[in-house]
């Protein structure tokens, strides 16, 4: 990978830097009756792009809505932007891309952004920017609902996008775009980290792995590990990220994260 | 409160209404057509000396209704989408104040009522001599309050339902009741004593007696302002407990 972060090479994999963007220990979330997190501890370093991934049902959602402050934390500690996830004043300073794109369908593209946009009491400028920036310069005055999916996705990104956050938390960004534009997004998501935000992105897809500085890596609502890309290659014994990770679970060398 | 934040969810409702050409002629259109079929059906009705149309006693109590049933209709329909589309899941996430979400809601669609309510009591009074006394205002803001409360029970009801076809089901169970026991078939007076209770409780009951004490007196009433109280006091209670509904954090 031509744009692989090469200035992280030499970081250790788990505290980089002196405040990370968001940090946990023994975090144990539940839906309902149901256990999703049982103690998981990680940190996410500011300013840069970690990936978040595990196979579907792994509770990478589950995670990234607590993180947001949607979803109320059983027991363990979390906290984002040195404050205590959920914290009122977060608010103003993360955006939040939800898995299935929520955007109002019934509304134009721009009007749309324009109204997260208000929320975090961006002008309207911000947001013919933010629809700029995902790509769907031309299609403004369309309605949501008559774009295709990956452009309906894009409405959502733009309206994460447009707060200007210092924390983004994209969940599954890529999910059915075409591999032109999955690079064109990951590029931004690059870009936006090279100006300082701080992005949390989850994915399925492993490949996308090599595109992230660290990884957390989620299985079955534990941490199976955090890690850079080499070192996923490395402990997994494979060039193949999604053979890598697969090599990790089996062989159970990865150290179980401590459920503090 | 934010008045920015409140300000741009009324617009975001009501630009999410414009692009809907359905629910605009269900706010306008339709209740004036009703109007007309219930003129026309009583049209011909002989009437001893003395005894006032059908259309007299019924048109008011239609203009209560009408702001009622079409915004609990509307809104707890939009609010089930809010919270099935996960929009809502994503506004709790932003700096937006449940109070804005609520209030940009309420005006969105006060400000719907209000046409409604300019049109159709304007149909009924010029096309179909509709008897009002009093002050055409007033009409307007009892259908207003009314509106709003159709709206506070609409994001109320639509906690308690999963599915577009479970929020209808609470028209039934909450709205038709009110308009069954409000003075539309039965003069409340006229009602057994289980039934005049139960409709003592029922905020509708009060929009059509304030509509009836405008209609009948050409100066507003102290009985109307009473009634007008009670809605708001109703208003309020029933804001409160679809603001509990509105949970940040689920667990």
């Amino acid at each position: 990978m031509s744009r692989s972060p090469a200035h992280l090479a030499g970081l250790p994999s788990t505290s980089t830097g002196p405040s990370p963007a968001i940090e946990s220990d023994g975090l144990v979330v539940r839906l309902r009756r149901t256990e999703v997190l049982h103690g998981i501890g990680f940190s996410v370093p500011e300013g840069r792009v970690t990936g978040l991934l595990g196979p579907s049902g792994s509770g990478k959602s589950t995670l990234m809505r607590t993180i947001m402050g949607v979803q109320r934390i059983a027991s363990g500690t979390l906290s984002v932007l040195g404050r205590p996830a959920g914290t009122a004043s977060l608010r103003p300073e993360i955006g939040y891309m939800t898995q299935n794109a929520a955007v109002y369908g019934d509304l134009t593209v721009l009007d749309n952004v324009r109204y997260f946009a208000a929320l975090h009491g961006k002008s309207r400028a911000a947001a013919r920017e933010a629809v700029d920036a995902v790509g769907l310069t031309g299609l403004e005055r369309r309605k949501a609902v008559d774009l295709s999916g990956g452009q309906f996705s894009r409405v959502s990104l733009a309206c994460a996008l447009v707060g200007q956050p210092k924390l983004l938390v994209l969940d599954e960004p890529t999910v059915g775009l075409d591999p032109v534009l999955r690079v064109d997004l990951w590029e931004r998501f690059r870009a936006l980290a090279d100006q300082g935000t701080t992005l949390l992105v989850s994915s399925h897809v492993m490949e996308e792995a090599s595109r992230c500085d660290t990884l957390l890596l989620l299985r079955e609502g534990l941490l199976v590990g955090q890690m850079t890309p080499d070192e996923l290659r490395e402990r997994g014994r494979s060039q193949d990220l999604e053979q890598a990770f697969l090599g990790i679970i089996q062989s159970g060398s990865s150290r179980e994260e401590s459920v503090a | 409160m934010n008045p920015r934040m409140l300000m741009a969810t009324t617009a975001r409702v009501l630009n999410q209404l414009r692009h809907d050409e359905r629910s605009i002629a269900l706010i306008l259109v339709v209740p004036s057509v009703l109007l007309a079929v219930v003129y026309w059906l009583f049209e011909n009705e002989t009437l001893p000396p003395g005894v006032p149309h059908t259309f007299n006693r019924i048109g008011p109590i239609m203009l209560a209704i009408f702001p009622f049933v079409i915004m609990f209709l509307i809104t707890s329909i939009t609010m089930l989408r809010e919270r099935t589309s996960g929009t809502l899941e994503r506004l709790m996430t932003t700096p937006i104040h449940k109070a804005d979400l609520l209030f940009g809601y309420g005006i969105a669609f006060a400000v719907m009522a209000a046409l409604q309510s300019v049109v159709a009591t304007g149909v009924a009074y010029w096309l179909f001599n509709l008897d009002i006394k009093g002050y055409g205002g007033l009409v307007v803001l009892v259908a207003v309050v009314n509106a709003v409360l159709g709206v506070s029970l609409g994001l109320f009801c639509s906690a308690f339902a999963r599915t577009e076809f479970q929020a209808v089901q609470f028209m039934p169970v909450v709205v038709i009741p009110q308009i069954l026991l409000c003075g539309l078939f039965v003069a409340r007076d006229r009602m057994n004593d289980v039934f005049h209770a139960i409709s003592d409780w029922m905020p509708l009951t009060y929009s059509v007696k304030a509509l009836q004490e405008i209609t009948a007196n050409t100066d507003p009433t102290a009985e109307m302002w009473r009634d007008l109280w009670i809605m708001a006091g109703v208003l309020f209670g029933v804001l409160v407990l679809a603001s509990l509904t509105l949970r940040r954090k689920s667990s």
